[in-house]
């Protein structure tokens, strides 16, 4: 088992058309992905990579029966591009695009409540590498084969500290049910609190690693989530211990600009609902080792 | 992206909200004409990128044209240091002079985005002309909040709540509606981050008057804001980072002697965290980004050598979409190409690593390799050259 894509999970590559989506789409094919077309407005009854290609979402999906969408569309139709695919079906939509405006995002997300729970749209990112469960399938950009199919969880908001983490414990034997990049940006489709909720539901993983940073009120939500409902362990890492308040460090979300926005102030609420928090980057395997190690032997 | 005050006041004024009569002035003869404009009397108000600028001598009240040229004399050239710029100051090149207003009280009045709610949020105070902070601080029975719903906007009854709860009486309840939903509509129309007003005063007679204005826009949203794009003013920045910014490059200057070329800001973030564990200090923040050539990592060693203090320059690369041939090719060319003489050390993972630590090996070139994140770090507050004493 695993979250969000498993190799049955049928694909749509929006922006596949593209330099940048062709290439990756290409990956996503040779990891066993089930690509089974792509939209581009205007391409509509061309074919990239053997694949069909539509003018819009809702073709796509009458035709394939696709419930997956991964979004390579630039900054300026990000937005309209989730809100299409919300609105043609698609369950689950993950959109690696950077530099989307922050109204934008708040329109989205306002959008997608329009929908009735059973038939509202589940958004990973946008700012992210996306989702991949190892020997099934993913939608993003990651390299496939730094991660080890096994039983861990990873939700994270940075790309490349999700890679480090997987690589970590893929050298301790350690493997990964999903790995979930929920992105950098102030508002995202998916939280912390959201995907854990989905890992603690999978039959397929037992614990979980959460990567969180600077800025944003999203891992003390998590930290409550995982003290009131969670069964499976948490071990955690906050990064931007070093970071200086009142400045944007690369992601648009990570600023300090509040009271519990500080790498020290959320280390201190995730230890308090019981997670385990690695004290460096460089020993996130090592600490989920331990866990792991502690949860057999008890 | 942040603006000066009185382009905020510009901004704001065109949407209704009442600013006092002033112009911007270049010069100080230039700034004694705009005190004669507003009638002799008047405030000189030093125009950078930073509050507090009253308390740091920035801002004056003059009861002449004369004296007005002469405060500005005094202000033009100079680094003005407040307590948001830090010791190094900010420079002053454009001055704002402005009517002197009759101040009977002060209100506080911001709109932000708030990540809870992901939704503007209006954050106002009776109690004004104090940063927010030391407000949330010494008074923060007194903030009020309210969140908008983007589909429906500022509502007139909302407003008027918020103007009857924050004491407002008569003619100024109508005032205050108009302000808010000025503001309101500047901040959804102009992509903009932050809204300030503060103080908003109530003059001697009864009216409300935007005192001061600062403004902040999502740097993202820039591409269709190209009248909000034209107003950045790259010398109100950290050299370092202006030339980043015109090199696309994501770079944060900081106080240290590591210097860092990274790809992924929680990476960035994490190896910086790494380094001050080791016990050294990073000069920089740089998340070099997805994709990036030889050429591009040559122009992050550049920015990065740009700061004097760098002694050393750790390079972290986890390659997913990047390569790790393309980024060793980048430091061996940025060895030629820069006349770089400084230690680097150099972690490589992910796509094609085992090709870059070849071409790293077969350079002949004195770099340290590292293979862990850990590793890296140690290697690089090793490699110091001047080893700041332990704090």
């Amino acid at each position: 088992m695993a979250i969000l894509i498993d190799e049955t999970t049928k694909v749509l590559v929006q922006g596949m058309s593209g330099r940048i989506g062709q290439f990756h789409a290409q990956e996503m094919i040779e990891a066993g992905t089930k690509v089974v077309a792509g939209v581009t407005p205007g391409k509509g009854g061309t074919t990239v990579l053997n694949r069909p290609q539509f003018d819009t979402v809702r073709e796509a999906v009458e035709a394939t029966g696709a419930t997956a969408s991964l979004l390579f569309v630039p900054p300026p139709a990000a937005a309209d591009a989730m809100m299409e695919a919300a609105d043609a079906g698609i369950r689950t939509a993950v959109c690696v695009t950077d530099g989307i405006p922050a109204q934008d995002m708040m329109r989205v997300k306002r959008f997608l409540r329009r929908y009735p729970r059973d038939r509202k749209m589940r958004l990973i990112g946008p700012n992210c590498a996306g989702v991949i469960s190892p020997g099934k399938g993913f939608m993003g950009i990651m390299p496939p084969h730094i991660y080890m199919p096994g039983r861990v969880g990873i939700v994270g908001r940075s790309g490349t500290l999700g890679y480090e983490a997987a690589s970590q414990m893929s050298a301790l034997g350690i493997g990964v049910s999903t790995s979930v990049g929920i992105g950098g940006d102030p508002i995202n489709g998916s939280s912390f609190r959201d995907i854990l909720e989905l890992f603690e539901a999978d039959p397929g993983t037992d614990a979980v690693m959460m990567i969180g940073e600077i800025g944003g009120p999203q891992e003390a939500e998590a930290a409550a989530f995982v003290r009131d409902h969670m069964t499976k362990p948490v071990v955690a890492y906050v990064a931007g211990l070093s970071a200086p308040k009142g400045r944007q460090m690369g992601h648009a979300g990570a600023i300090i600009s509040a009271f519990g926005e500080s790498a020290q102030e959320k280390v201190e609420l995730l230890s308090a609902a019981g997670i385990t928090v690695a004290p460096n980057p460089s020993a996130m395997g090592a600490t989920m080792a331990d866990v792991l190690g502690r949860k057999a032997a008890a | 992206m942040d603006i000066h005050e009185y382009q905020a006041k510009e901004i704001l004024a065109g949407f209704g909200v009442p600013v006092p009569k002033g112009g911007v002035a270049w010069s100080p003869e230039q700034a004694a004409f705009r005190a004669r404009e507003v009638g002799g009397r008047a405030v000189v108000k030093a125009q950078i990128h930073s509050g507090g600028r009253g308390e740091a001598g920035g801002v004056k009240v003059c009861k002449t044209e004369a004296e007005a040229q002469d405060f500005a004399a005094t202000l033009f050239g100079r680094q003005l240091a407040t307590k948001q710029t830090g010791p190094q100051g900010k420079s002053v090149y454009r001055v704002w002079v402005e009517e002197a207003t009759d101040i009977a009280r002060e209100l506080y009045l911001g709109f932000v985005l708030d990540r809870k709610s992901e939704r503007i949020m209006i954050v106002a105070s009776a109690h004004g002309g104090m940063e927010i902070e030391d407000l949330a601080e010494e008074d923060p029975e007194s903030l009020r909040r309210m969140v908008i719903d983007p589909a429906a906007g500022l509502l007139e009854f909302q407003a008027r709540e918020l103007a009857f709860q924050l004491g407002l009486k008569g003619k100024q309840i109508g005032q205050m509606v108009t302000v808010l939903r000025a503001c309101y509509r500047a901040y959804r129309d102009l992509d903009a981050m932050m809204v300030e007003i503060n103080p908003l005063v109530i003059t001697g007679a009864g009216d409300l008057v935007a005192l001061d204005a600062k403004m902040s826009f999502d740097t993202n949203a820039l591409f269709r804001r190209p009248q909000i794009a034209a107003l950045r003013d790259p010398g109100q920045q950290d050299p370092r980072e202006a030339m980043a910014a015109d090199n696309g490059l994501a770079y944060v200057g900081l106080d240290g002697d590591i210097g860092c070329i990274i790809n992924g800001a929680g990476l960035a973030m994490a190896t910086m965290d790494m380094i001050k564990l080791a016990g050294g200090e990073p000069a920089n923040f740089l998340d070099i980004g997805g994709g990036a050539s030889p050429e591009r990592v040559c122009t992050a060693f550049r920015n990065v050598l740009s700061d004097p203090k760098v002694g050393v320059i750790l390079v972290n690369i986890f390659a997913g979409i990047n390569r790790c041939d393309w980024i060793a090719n980048g430091v061996v060319q940025a060895y030629r190409e820069v006349g770089l003489t400084l230690p680097v050390v150099v972690r490589l993972a992910g796509t094609n690593v085992e090709a870059g630590r070849e071409i790293l090996r077969s350079s002949g070139l004195p770099i340290i390799a590292a293979d862990t994140l850990a590793e890296a770090a140690e290697a690089a507050v090793a490699a110091r050259p001047h080893p700041i004493a332990a704090e």
